[in-house]
Formats: C-alpha cells, sequence, structure tokens
C-alpha cells in the first residue's frame, strides 16, 4: 500500500500528528502496535498545561501557548466530525505552595520565564485570595502560583476522537503491528512488518519509547528514556473545584485524579504504596476533605522522555521527507501538532524556529 | 416483587428516608429495602437517572447509598444494624 504519509505510533503524538495530515488531505496510515504495548497515551493525567512549560527554551514555552490557543479549534473541530467531546476545559490553572521556600521558589521560576518567554498572566496568589477562590483549602497551603490559561481534558476521550476522526477522513489505523524495519531512500520509504508492505513519501517516527530503536533507521536520533508516573483516582464526587490544579484534578465525570510521580524505573510499569502515600499526603494537606474520599483505581504508566525533557522534532537530512515527533506532554501539545506540526510535514518542511528542537543540541557539551 | 427463602427470625429497625424498614440479621441494607419495595435508591451523577441495585455481590456500583452520613456507601455490601440511617444518594457523593 502506498500513502503519502506513514506515522509510526499511534499514541497523542502520532495520533495528532495523522489526523492533522489528513485534514490537510494527505492520505495517511498510523501504525500502531498491540494491548500490551507502553502507550504514555493511555495513562497519563490530561493536564493542557502552560505555565511551567519551557523554563530555559522559549521556543518551546511558546509552542505550548500556541497548542493551547489552538486546543479549542481541535476540539471543536473533531466533535463536530467524530461526536467524541475530548472534554477541553480551560479554566485556569493552580500549582499550590505548601511551604515559603516553595512559594519563592515558584515565583522566581515565574518571573525567570516572564523575563524569557513574555507574560501570560501567571502570577502568584497569596493565601487569602486563594481561600477566596477555591472552597475547603488546607491551612498548610502558603499560596499557589495560577495561570489563566492552563486547563485539562479527557486523554482517553482525545485518542479516540483522533483515531476516529483519521478513519473518517479516509485514512488507515493499522493496530498490532511492530514496526522492526525501514527502508530509506530521500522522499521514498518502505515500511516492513513481516510480509507487509507499506510505501510512503514521508514518514513520521512518533512511536514513544519505541522511537529510539526507529530513528536511526532513517538518520534520526530520539534518545529517549522512560520516567515512571503514578496516578490516584477516587471515587466520584460533587463537583467541588472550578480550576484544574497541577497534582489534582475533578474530571466532567466528578472522579478525582491525583497525580503524578516522576520515578527512574526502567520500564517497570507497576505502583507501590510509599509513592502513592506521598502523593495522596500532599494532595490532601491541600484539601483535606479528600481524607474520606475512597480510591477506586490507581496505575502507572511510562512518560516518553528526552535527556533534557524539551520536544524533538526534526527532519531527516540524510533521508529527507523522514520526521521525528516526541515530547512529555502529548495532551497539551495536541493542539500544536495536529494543526501546525502536521501541516508542516505535509508541506514537506518545518518552520525555521524549529531548529531550536532539533537532537543536533545534545551534541553540545553542556557546562 | 422480592419475598424471603428462609423464615423470619428477630427483627432488626432502620431508617429509611425517615422511613422504619424492618429486616432479618445477616440482610445486607440493598437486600432489606429490596424486600421493603423499595427500587430506586439513587440517581446518577451525570444524568440523574434512576438506579436499583444490580449485582448484589459488590461488582457494579449501582448500589451507592448515604448510609450514617457517609456518602458513595455499596447498600449490597453494607450489613444492616439497629438504628442505621440510610438516605437515597442524589448525584454524587458530596464531600466539600
Ligand atoms: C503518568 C503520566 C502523566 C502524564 N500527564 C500528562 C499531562 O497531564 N499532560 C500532558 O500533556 N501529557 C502528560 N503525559 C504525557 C503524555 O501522555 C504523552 O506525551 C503522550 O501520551 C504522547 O506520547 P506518545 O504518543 O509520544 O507515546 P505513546 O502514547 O507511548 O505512544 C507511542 C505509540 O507508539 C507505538 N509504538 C512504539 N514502538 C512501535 C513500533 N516499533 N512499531 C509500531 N508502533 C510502535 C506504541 O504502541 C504506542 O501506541 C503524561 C504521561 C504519563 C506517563
Ligand atoms: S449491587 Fe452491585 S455493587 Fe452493590
Amino acid at each position: 500500500m502506498a500513502y503519502d504519509v506513514i506515522v509510526i505510533g499511534g499514541g497523542l503524538v502520532g495520533g495528532a500528528i495523522a489526523w492533522g495530515a489528513a485534514a490537510k488531505g494527505a492520505s495517511v496510515a498510523l501504525i500502531d502496535q498491540g494491548d500490551i504495548a507502553f502507550r504514555a497515551a493511555r495513562g497519563n493525567f490530561g493536564l493542557v498545561w502552560v505555565q511551567s512549560k519551557g523554563a530555559g527554551m522559549p521556543a518551546y514555552a511558546h509552542w505550548t501557548r500556541a497548542s493551547a490557543e489552538l486546543w479549542p479549534e481541535l476540539a471543536d473541530t473533531l466533535a463536530g466530525a467524530t461526536g467524541v467531546d475530548a472534554a477541553l476545559r480551560q479554566r485556569g490553572g493552580l500549582a499550590f505552595c505548601l511551604t515559603d521556600a516553595e512559594l519563592e521558589e515558584r515565583a522566581s521560576l515565574l518571573t525567570r520565564m516572564h523575563n524569557e518567554s513574555g507574560d501570560i498572566g501567571t502570577r502568584i496568589v497569596d493565601r487569602d485570595e486563594i481561600r477566596a477562590m477555591v472552597p475547603g483549602i488546607g491551612d498548610r497551603v502558603v499560596g499557589a502560583s495560577f495561570c489563566p490559561i492552563d486547563g485539562e481534558a479527557h486523554p482517553l476521550h482525545l485518542l479516540r476522537a483522533l483515531h476516529s476522526g483519521l478513519l473518517r477522513l479516509g485514512g488507515d489505523y493499522l493496530p498490532g503491528r511492530t514496526v522492526d524495519a525501514i527502508d530509506a531512500a530521500p522522499n521514498s520509504f518502505t515500511v516492513r512488518i513481516g510480509a507487509e508492505r507499506f510505501i510512503a513519501e514521508k514518514l513520521v517516527i512518533a512511536a514513544g519509547l519505541g522511537s529510539r530503536e526507529l530513528a536511526p533507521l532513517v538518520g534520526l536520533r530520539m534518545p529517549v528514556t522512560p520516567l515512571r508516573g503514578q496516578i490516584i483516582v477516587t471515587e466520584r464526587l460533587r463537583p467541588f473545584l472550578d480550576y484544574t490544579c497541577h497534582t489534582l484534578r475533578q474530571t466532567v465525570e466528578g472522579l478525582v485524579m491525583m497525580g503524578d510521580s516522576q520515578e527512574d524505573a526502567g520500564f517497570d510499569t507497576s505502583v507501590g504504596v510509599p509513592v502513592l502515600r506521598t502523593m495522596a499526603e500532599r494532595n490532601t494537606a491541600v484539601f483535606p476533605a479528600l481524607k474520606e474520599a475512597s480510591i477506586v483505581r490507581v496505575w502507572a504508566a511510562l512518560r516518553v522522555m528526552s535527556p533534557d525533557g524539551f520536544p524533538i522534532y526534526e527532519q531527516s537530512e540524510r533521508y529527507p521527507g523522514a520526521f521525528a515527533a516526541t515530547c512529555h506532554s502529548g495532551v497539551t501539545l495536541a493542539g500544536a501538532h495536529a494543526l501546525a506540526l502536521a501541516p508542516a510535514i505535509v508541506a514537506g518542511e518545518l518552520p525555521e524556529h524549529f531548529a531550536a528542537f532539533s537532537a543536533r543540541r545534545f551534541d553540545v557539551p553542556t557546562h | 416483587m422480592f419475598r424471603r427463602i428462609e423464615p423470619a427470625a428477630a427483627d432488626i429497625r432502620f431508617s429509611y428516608e425517615g422511613r422504619e424498614i424492618v429486616a432479618q440479621p445477616g440482610d445486607s441494607v440493598a437486600t432489606a429495602l429490596l424486600l421493603a419495595g423499595e427500587t430506586s435508591l439513587r440517581t446518577t451523577p451525570i444524568s440523574g437517572s434512576a438506579r436499583a441495585p444490580y449485582c448484589m455481590m459488590g461488582v457494579c456500583f449501582e448500589c451507592l447509598m448515604e448510609i450514617d452520613g457517609v456518602g458513595n456507601r455499596q447498600a449490597c455490601l453494607t450489613p444492616v444494624k439497629a438504628g442505621m440511617q440510610v438516605q437515597r444518594q442524589r448525584g454524587a457523593r458530596e464531600l466539600l
């Protein structure tokens, strides 16, 4: 089978690019593994989070902001085409601080980001203001940072909307296939899976943790590693929260999700009480009433992390037409991936300012 | 609609929405209420539609009720106790 674009990896990054390319009129195949694959797209927290993204890399801060702006168009278009509502809510986001030292650190991060990347209205709210904004705040909370454009979405609905949107645009979703061989020439790629052959002019490597092995086949580098995160979900509760919080959100169905640890645990996706307890302690310090809530689920999933935590987007020099796409915030960046990155890939050229996202930055010795 | 297979033993009395319900030792709250002819024990959080106990063995969560002031309790897994205060649960549990 021959396509304009083949995307390898049907998670949120690959899904958004595949849908976005099909929406631009390209014929697209999205190749994905089976049910037991590592899939951050199916285990994440669902934040569309801007306020702290890109300290030290203004290009990433601006890309994240652009994505938050594009998100409503993405959600509306997908809902119109597929009937699946990604439940986007951009009501503003709060990151709570439990000590004065934390609050000072947060304030200096905001100042630094403001100076580096411009003002997006993020500000520190003090003890009294936070209590006026949110009911039931615990005594230990000394303040928070608030960003008016932060929000959240339903990540599983988003993934389903992207996949079903792709099918409706005539694209092919090809699950149950692990790519391990690619014959590459400039603007001509043959993806081999057993006896199957898929041919395209353009190829996107968006295979999450699988990208590390695939990228070198087309002259790219994607040195990503797993970073485990655990999540706690409570029973459904009457809505009590008008904002999204950095480690706590209440879904439209009333579940309270608490996140999300950052653990270097290799490919181990098991959960453990010590980490879950720490997460629960912090979140119940913010909302003491949650101590009464029953936990109904916990799980762990693996983030896809580059060495510096920033995204990698790049076109192969050796094999033009092959693109790398990975990041650790595939929900947040879905708007930009679908509506800005995918059109650029279809056009065959990444914008100039994308140079900042090249994996060549890892060659520069750090001091 | 329902009737007991075994003959009644000693009575246990508890309150449901202010009404006195007579149950038997070993009954769950759900069993006692079904026997008393109560079939709509809660409304759902999203659409507000009425629900009754379904699996009677703790897996479906259709029987959530407010029992002694605590919401979201599974009535099919909660044994009746004398003097218990049971309420229908309207929508999701309220915490704050
Ligand atoms: C605990 C946790 C919390 C998170 N919270 C947030 C959040 O709040 N907000 C946010 O924006 N992001 C969050 N993320 C990150 C987000 O989930 C990911 O960025 C997102 O899922 C995109 O990942 P991906 O598509 O690159 O990879 P994945 O979702 O892992 O998808 C990669 C896909 O590639 C396929 N694949 C791999 N190798 C091959 C191969 N050889 N052949 C074919 N297919 C292959 C896999 O089967 C898989 O489906 C979180 C992640 C975790 C783990
Ligand atoms: S009736 Fe199914 S859990 Fe109680």
